[in-house]
């Protein structure tokens, strides 16, 4: 009974923190373009754009 | 643009230019956006991209795409499935024995987490099934919503009076699976649209206008007003309607008449935004710009056209009209049932609950968005886009076929004959390949297109005389590529100095797989025969050259009218067309589609697109139209038939949350799955 007492609220944070980022990412616009997504990790950045 | 490499290439070339600072491409819907100096223009940075190999149009912001319904929908998505998840948990340790204070905690943490996710993740249900209660209707979503409610209040006063259950888990999964089901209907036509959107827009964006001051600006077609003189070049488009005040060329109007030979204008004479300037530059004084057009007038009467097949009811929605009365019936007579068998008001709440809920029409809500998003995704893979999901239930059903000639069957553009080709000797293969490789006519580049595999010869000299042709100088002799002293039909005539000029005719060749496309229409019952805007003698080419009947010189009216007649004999009708003159046509129709090069009105009007040249694209809709019509009703069936079996064991009473909430999940992958067999449909 004690264990579910901390073990509850624990899995209902993170699954909060799980909903919050969705809702991060999709007013980010990550959600925008899911075919780019896929084919821009093939691209060779040639540094120019890394800090 | 369809690959990381595109992507990468289109990026950093333009990056390259001085005045963009940045360059995103998007490659679900093939745009690129780009932050530019102002004093770049659109034309230049069309420019830009064709030297780096791509074709491209700029797209003006108000035709930008409706705004996506699927994003409004992925928040209550989300939370949908982070609250089931969660209250699933702690249903399955009460069903598994928790009792007494263990049980009310339980459902309590439930009531916290179920009451305001529900509240969030059921609007887009609320918000319907209110609008339609309001307009004294019903849709699936009244009986949605009212069992959701009903549930939820239900649950919380349960969990007040330490009951036994409680309900969260199953209204929220049930939430989670309309959500999802709306999500894919949305996303199917989002997808397809925007493929479309992109393809929009693609003549005459603005005009060079010549200011008072004698400069030349470009001027995007909405800033342009009536008295502006605007330099059109030849082989652009006229972005407005006005006269000639200088200039003498011959003008394209196949996109407005479906006429495909050139007509001579000159000074004085009125001409019409969407044609195309042939030969030498123009100067046009603009008297009528956007709405008032002619073009916005052939825009209007298929707006009108458009409103008969607005009344087309989606079999969804009918499903629907059918099941939420039904529904409604069956809850309240096992209310009234129990009631009168005496089993208090209680109980007989629950047991009419149980019945709203597990009728969910969960799996019908996915039998017809989830079978077409499958299949226009194949459609999509075979490069044909769908824009609406109704389209590929009108398209099933259709057993007449009109299609247009001009860039329909045929290419819509000239090229040269293939005969007078082979005739060429290789020296003049080469000279000729070289002379038409120096102008942007229309027949020059056809005609260097079709002479591609051939070495160009060395020439000196080269000029282009506008409405003439190309003149150089070759081993020192004077050669030219010009118009034909005299001749019946387009041609060009190569004209090498001390030897006999020779002629070489083009034609509007019919685009590949003409023939077997139209025999396999046949075969799967649907007869075409053309309905072209084009003068009798060039349909009647074509019409012997496959088989077909013909009407010829058919107005926009005319062909509305046809296809009318048509419907009222009880036909349904598809329209194959491209032009602006095929508009009111495509939009009058059952079905319509159009290919990728139509005019923007054209596709516009157009169910389906279809890029590419082959016309084989018609059948494999037609196909796979079918083909998701069958899958469509085997999912009512799977839908309709777990219903028959689990709705009497709710009426009497046996249905545990348990039971409820598997049936709900199965029924709903069974449709799914099942829908999944139309992935290679397209094929």
């Amino acid at each position: 009974m004690t264990s579910l007492a901390a073990l509850i609220p624990i899995a209902l944070f993170l699954g909060l923190c799980g909903l919050a980022a969705f809702f991060w990412a999709l007013r980010e616009g990550q959600f925008d373009d899911l075919e780019g997504a896929a084919s821009r990790i093939l691209i060779d950045e040639e540094g120019e754009e890394l800090p | 643009m369809h690959c990381a490499s595109c992507m990468a290439k289109v990026e950093r070339g333009l990056e390259q230019l001085p005045a963009v600072a940045k360059a995103r491409v998007n490659l679900s819907v093939r745009q690129v956006r780009v932050a530019h100096h102002p004093a770049l223009t659109a034309p230049e940075l069309v420019a830009a991209l064709e030297a780096i190999g791509f074709v491209s149009q700029p797209r003006l912001e108000d035709a930008g795409p409706a705004a996506s319904a699927v994003r409004p929908l992925l928040a209550p998505l989300a939370v949908a499935g982070f609250a089931s998840m969660n209250v699933m948990l702690m249903s399955v340790s009460i069903w598994s024995g928790a009792d007494g204070g263990t049980r009310d905690l339980f459902h309590w943490i439930s009531a916290l987490i179920g009451v305001p996710a529900t509240a969030y993740a059921g609007r887009p249900f609320f918000a319907s099934a209110w609008r339609a209660l309001r307009r004294l209707h019903t849709n699936m979503d009244v009986p949605i919503s009212i069992g959701i409610l009903l549930a939820t209040a239900l649950s919380l006063y349960e969990t007040m009076t330490h009951g036994r259950t409680a309900w969260f888990d199953g209204t929220l999964m049930l939430l989670l699976f309309l959500l999802a089901g709306r999500a894919l209907d949305a996303m199917m036509r989002d997808r397809a649209r925007a493929g479309v959107d992109a393809l929009l827009r693609q003549a005459a964006p603005g005009a060079l206008v010549l200011t008072p001051e004698g400069e030349l600006a470009w001027t995007e077609a909405r800033d342009l007003e009536p008295g502006m003189l605007m330099r059109v070049a030849a082989g652009e488009r006229l972005a407005a309607d006005g006269e000639i005040v200088a200039g003498r060329t011959s003008l394209d109007q196949s996109l407005l008449t479906g006429e495909s030979a050139p007509v001579p204008a000159s000074v004085g004479e009125a001409v019409h935004a969407g044609t195309l300037n042939l030969d030498a530059p123009i100067d046009v004084r603009v008297s009528a710009t956007g709405e008032d057009t002619s073009l916005a007038e052939i825009a209007r009467l298929m707006e009108a056209a458009g409103q008969s097949r607005s009344s087309y009811v989606r079999i969804a929605d009918r499903a629907a009209g059918l099941y939420a009365p039904a529904v409604h019936t069956l809850a309240l007579a096992s209310f009234a049932g129990w009631m009168i068998a005496g089993a208090g008001l209680y109980q007989s709440t629950v047991i009419a609950i149980a019945v709203l809920i597990i009728t969910c029409p969960c799996a019908i809500g996915l039998a017809v968005p989830v079978a077409q998003v499958v299949a226009c995704g194949a459609l999509m893979r075979q490069g044909v886009m769908v824009k609406d999901g109704s389209a590929l239930e009108r398209l099933a059903r259709v057993d007449r076929a009109l299609i247009d000639k001009t860039g329909s069957l045929t290419m819509g553009r000239p090229a040269p004959d293939a005969i007078a080709l082979v005739a060429l000797s290789q020296r003049d293969a080469g000279i000729a390949l070289a002379l038409a490789s120096h102008s942007r006519h229309p027949l020059s580049r056809a005609l260097a297109d079709a002479l591609a595999g051939h070495s160009p010869a060395p020439l000196t000299d080269v000029t282009e005389t506008p409405g003439y042709g190309v003149r150089g100088v070759w081993n020192g002799r004077p050669a030219a590529l010009r118009r034909p002293d005299s001749a019946g039909t387009i041609a060009v005539a190569l004209d090498i100095a001390g030897e006999p000029v020779r002629l070489i005719a083009f034609s509007d060749l019919l685009r590949p797989d003409c023939r077997t496309a139209i025999d396999e229409l046949a075969r799967l019952g649907v007869p075409s025969s053309i309905l072209s805007g084009d003068n009798a003698r060039s349909v009647a080419e074509v019409a012997r050259a496959i088989g077909l009947t013909g009407q010829a010189s058919a107005s926009p009216r005319d062909k509305t009218e046809a296809i009318v007649r048509l419907q009222n004999g009880g036909h349904s009708v598809l329209m194959v067309g491209d032009g602006l003159n095929d508009g009111p046509a495509l939009a009058a129709a059952d079905a319509s589609i159009a290919p990728g090069t139509a005019s923007d009105a054209g596709r516009q009007a157009a169910d389906i697109v279809f890029l590419g040249d082959s016309l084989s694209a018609l059948p494999r809709s037609l196909r796979t139209a079918r083909r998701t019509m069958r899958v469509v009703r085997e999912n009512f069936a799977l839908a309709v038939g777990y219903n028959v079996l689990a709705v009497p064991l709710a009426i009497f009473g046996y249905v545990t949350p348990l039971i409820a909430a598997v049936a709900m999940a199965t029924s709903s992958i069974l449709v799914i799955t099942n829908s999944l067999r139309l992935v290679r449909a397209a094929r």
